[in-house]
């Protein structure tokens, strides 16, 4: 039968505050076990949380860049499980009340414009880590992560494909890094996604009912899992059988999602309003304050991208999926002049070099200024199109500049009609028979002779004029 | 004259005229826990070497000008709040080598104030009981009768304090943790407003009704050591920023135009005759004393001994979750896997009164009962405060017996937890209500056991029942009878 899948995303996000939500501990990665932690984290007896005012402010900025309602009146809450990464043996989450609601973003599929509705935007902590040694029958806690900053964002079930849900998840992630408040760093575990996932036949309005993939840790893992969900359930039901609401989790190196637990060994949380903290009431002119602080967000850039610049969609979505890479583009479009050919560029060779490495525009060693100031010298034809490309890549190699790289290498373009005419007349010698076959009719040799004639310059003779002086030549 | 029967305002004006020391407090303090603690059992961990050199540090200090009224004063403080370097046990096996790394902000503020230490008093087991007889240690006895017991959970407190073994000592009410021992022990026992005192490094058992407290021998001290620990902790978001008042100043002797409203629900059948006459004539001084006699009723009364322990629980079942053998304290030895390790640390660890309570809190917040038992207790907790919002409406404080009974015999209730819970039914609505109460002494039974008189007052109005108490102390000489050790 055909199905259509009916997909809501929870996303864990990383808060980049300095401080841990509920005590004065560092976040820090990688340090030493059990360094960055006080009684308060420990979950010692007697210790009492504080609520870090910074991660209330990061959650609100998030709501209102997601278009949530920010709660004037919002509640802590406890979530009770046993677990030793746990110190507490609860998490202090929010429940009843949290602290946005009912938000959307857009994404762009197939050249479409959909948009995903938020439920609800919530603050909670984060647990620590276990470490299981070699050492017979011991584990180990590291509880430098506990406490650290987390938002749990939840999606409608709007999302109906495995792309959509990759494109939901960049948007995502690229909103949290405009407005700063999360790297939403994938491998670095500061953005996780559990997965809700069921089918239904087309045309059928009723949901059928869902499984549950938990901490799938990166965008394509995500599909990966959805693809799989997809056909296992599809699998089930065209069987006749029933798809089982339970907890999964997905084994990358095998492609595949297995059973965790199913609903009947599901966790009774025992959810209850956390007595420590006061609840949070947060007025109307703190929410002006920081929505004043929230930057132009992606989907305006992309818009104002295609206005002023004259880009396409798809160049004016790629180059502002990150504040950095937009910042670079206008920069370099400004000093350029060339809007499209900076795009060109930058779409082109740029992210070339840095995906091969890796590499994040930040760390780019082209600055903007350096990208324009080479598109420049094509345009005055010091440089042609093509040894551009190799001026660029050693640019980019060695930090140096346009100028020095086509000084150095001696790459400046030959516009000598003198010079380029005595290799015309060079290549036309050496292969007689080819400037015969030419001559008896045989056009597509013009590129031939192009090819030799730029070789013989080592790619430095300007084209156009090969060009013009080809076509006398040979047929003189 | 023996320096530790004595009040803290009594040895704060010989140390002032330099006519004792702090060194000889504390040594007269140490010596009596040495000669009768054998019998009132009330330290479970005494630190006489350090006790003696905060003394000697106080008599220094004071020497070069630092007064504060607890200057060199030795204060016991009950083995629920945490004080860094010396063992905290709370009474229970699963903390019984838990040293904290870390001071709660009641113990540094009378540090600060250059207090003295003479260790850390015996309790119900996480606070859990009316009694004593929970602790995971020893039982108590209540120093007026050694067969009885000292009331609780605070009985340890309360028990050195009567017992001379401490000038005064703090203490710790959720349900009546403090008043209800004081009133068995024949001393002061005061809870303040929720949010007055910080509960930062307090063992939580249930954190909305938890609040820390003064049990002294007499009003002015209550006062003085309310004037120490209360006030904002940045470090507990449930300490209220209202300013504190010097209580001290409130300390004065008529009730001219007070109106004390007496609630019928608290007179009730069954309770023990000579309490009722103790508290009806303890009323009828503080007429003499100018103060305005009204009617009030408290409706919901009834329902506050089920709510609090619905509520009391839930809390209490999710705040000991952490006590789970991974971290710190107890863990079982021999168990095969993790949920094991879990089963029997626990199981091992906390004794019978505790099991219970967290039995009875999982299931008052699981699923499907979450409705029915801990938002319904959350809604009858809101029309307690509302009795006494509107009470005090009438009154300006109200006065009731503070327990049923007089101490009743070890053993007498034990085995029945129902029966027991009963010990609280006068103290209880307080917690729930978050308002102040205070324990006094008001008169002793036939067989010599003293009885108690509470005086609740509104939300942070602790000066009210202060004055009344100090009045009702200064005509009567309850407060100056001491047991017979």
């Amino acid at each position: 039968m055909n199905y259509e899948a009916v997909i809501g995303l929870e996303v864990h996000a990383q808060l980049q505050t300095t401080t841990k939500i509920f005590c004065g501990c560092e976040t820090a990665f990688g340090e030493e076990a059990n360094t960055r932690t006080c009684p308060v984290c420990i979950g010692m007896p007697g210790v009492l949380p504080v609520l870090n005012r910074k991660a209330v402010e990061y959650i609100i900025k998030t709501g209102l860049a997601t278009h949530c309602t920010i709660s004037p009146f919002s509640r802590f809450a406890r979530k009770n499980y046993f677990y030793p990464d746990l110190p507490k043996g609860y998490q202090i989450s929010q429940y009843e009340l949290p602290l946005c609601e009912r938000g959307h973003v857009e994404i762009v599929v197939d050249g479409k414009v959909k948009r995903i509705g938020l439920t609800r935007i919530h603050l909670e902590e984060d647990a620590g880590k276990n470490l299981h040694t070699s050492e017979a029958g011991a584990s180990l806690v590291d509880l430098n992560r506990a406490g650290t900053p987390l938002m749990e964002i939840v999606s409608e079930p709007d999302i109906r494909t495995a792309d959509e849900a990759a494109e939901y998840l960049k948007k995502l992630r690229s909103i949290l890094r405009y407005i700063e408040v999360s790297d939403a760093d994938m491998e670095k575990g500061n953005f996780r996604c559990d997965i809700n996932i069921s089918l239904r036949p087309a045309g059928v309005k009723e949901y059928g009912t869902r499984a549950e993939v938990k901490n799938v840790n990166s965008f394509k893992f995500v599909q990966k899992a959805l693809e799989y969900e997809m056909k296992r359930q599809a699998q089930v039901l065209d069987d006749g059988g029933k798809v089982v609401q339970e907890t999964r989790l997905f084994d990358s190196a095998k492609g595949v999602t297995f059973s965790m637990r199913s609903k009947e060994e599901a966790h009774d949380y025992r959810y209850f309003p956390e007595p420590d903290l006061v609840p949070v009431a947060i007025t109307a002119e703190e929410v002006a304050v920081i929505r004043a602080t929230i930057p132009e967000l992606p989907d305006a850039k992309r818009e104002r991208f295609v206005k002023e610049y004259g880009l396409p969609d798809y160049d004016a979505d790629m180059l502002t999926q990150s504040r950095a890479l937009a910042a670079y583009y206008e920069e370099a479009a400004k000093l350029a002049g060339q809007p499209k050919v900076v795009s060109n560029w930058m779409m082109g060779e740029l992210m070339r070099l840095l995906n091969a490495e890796n590499r994040e525009i930040e760390d780019c060693p082209v600055g903007p200024d350096r990208l324009a100031a080479m598109i420049k010298m094509i345009e005055s034809g010091v440089i042609s199109t093509k040894i551009a490309k190799t001026v660029f890549e050693e640019m980019y190699r060695s930090g140096k500049d346009a100028e020095a790289v086509v000084r150095e290498k001696g790459l400046v373009q030959v516009s000598d009609t003198g010079a380029i005419e005595k290799i015309i007349d060079e290549v036309i010698k050496a292969n007689p028979a080819q400037h015969a076959d030419y001559k008896g009719g045989k056009d597509k040799l013009f590129g031939f002779f192009v090819g030799q004639v730029m070789k013989a310059s080592k790619g430095k003779a300007n084209p156009e004029m090969v060009n013009d002086l080809l076509k006398k030549k040979l047929s003189g | 004259m023996d320096l530790f029967s004595l009040t803290m305002h009594e040895i704060s004006d010989l140390l002032k005229k330099k006519e004792t020391t702090s060194r000889a407090v504390t040594e007269s303090v140490l010596a009596r826990i040495a000669s009768v603690d054998e019998r009132v059992k009330a330290y479970l961990t005494v630190t006489a070497d350090a006790a003696l050199a905060q003394a000697e540090q106080a008599d220094r200090e004071r020497s070069s000008g630092t007064t504060s009224p607890v200057l060199g004063v030795p204060i016991a403080i009950k083995d629920n709040m945490c004080t860094e370097g010396v063992r905290t046990t709370c009474a229970s096996k699963i903390l019984g080598n838990f040293i904290p790394p870390y001071s709660a902000t009641v113990v540094a503020r009378l540090q600060q104030a250059g207090s003295v230490m003479p260790g850390k008093v015996n309790m119900d087991e996480f606070a859990m009981g009316s009694s004593t007889e929970n602790s995971g240690f020893m039982v108590t006895k209540n120093p007026w009768d050694l067969e009885r017991i000292p009331g609780g959970s605070s009985g340890g407190s309360a028990a050195a304090v009567a017992a001379g073994e401490c000038i005064a000592a703090l203490g710790s009410d959720t349900g009546g943790s403090i008043r209800q021992p004081a009133a068995c022990c024949g001393v002061v026992g005061l809870k303040p407003t929720y949010g007055r005192v910080s509960r930062y490094g307090l063992v939580a058992f249930a954190s909305s009704l938890d609040q820390i407290g003064p049990i002294t021998k007499d009003v002015t001290d209550a006062a003085i050591l309310l004037n120490i620990i209360s006030g904002h902790d940045e470090r507990d978001s449930t300490s209220a920023d209202v300013p504190a008042p010097d209580f001290t100043k409130s300390l004065v002797r008529d009730l001219k135009g007070v109106k004390v409203g007496i609630p019928k629900e608290y007179f009730i059948e069954g309770m023990d005759p000579e309490v009722d006459r103790a508290v009806r004539s303890a009323v009828k001084t503080l007429e003499g004393l100018g103060a305005m006699v009204v009617d009030v009723t408290l409706p919901h009364t009834g329902y506050a001994v089920a709510t609090y322990y619905i509520l009391a629980t839930s809390e209490a079942s999710s705040n000991l979750a952490r006590y789970d053998g991974v971290k710190y304290g107890y863990r079982a030895s021999g168990a095969k896997d993790l949920l094991e390790m879990y089963t029997k640390s626990r199981s091992q660890g906390f004794g019978p009164e505790v099991k219970r309570r967290i039995m009875l809190g999982t299931y008052a917040l699981s699923a499907g009962y979450y409705d029915a038992y801990y938002k319904k207790g959350q809604q009858a907790r809101t029309l307690i405060k509302r009795d006494f919002e509107e009470a005090f409406r009438r009154a300006d404080i109200i006065a009731t017996p503070t327990a049923p009974t007089a101490a009743f015999k070890i053993g007498e209730k034990s085995s029945d937890p129902l029966q027991m819970y009963l010990s609280d039914i006068f103290t209880i609505s307080v917690n729930l209500a978050g308002i102040p109460g205070i324990s006094i002494p008001c008169g002793f039974t036939a067989g010599g056991l003293p009885v108690g008189l509470q005086l609740l007052g509104r939300h942070f109005d602790e000066a009210s029942i202060l004055r009344a108490a100090y009045a009702y102390e200064q005509a009567t000489d309850w407060h100056k009878k001491r047991a017979k050790l």
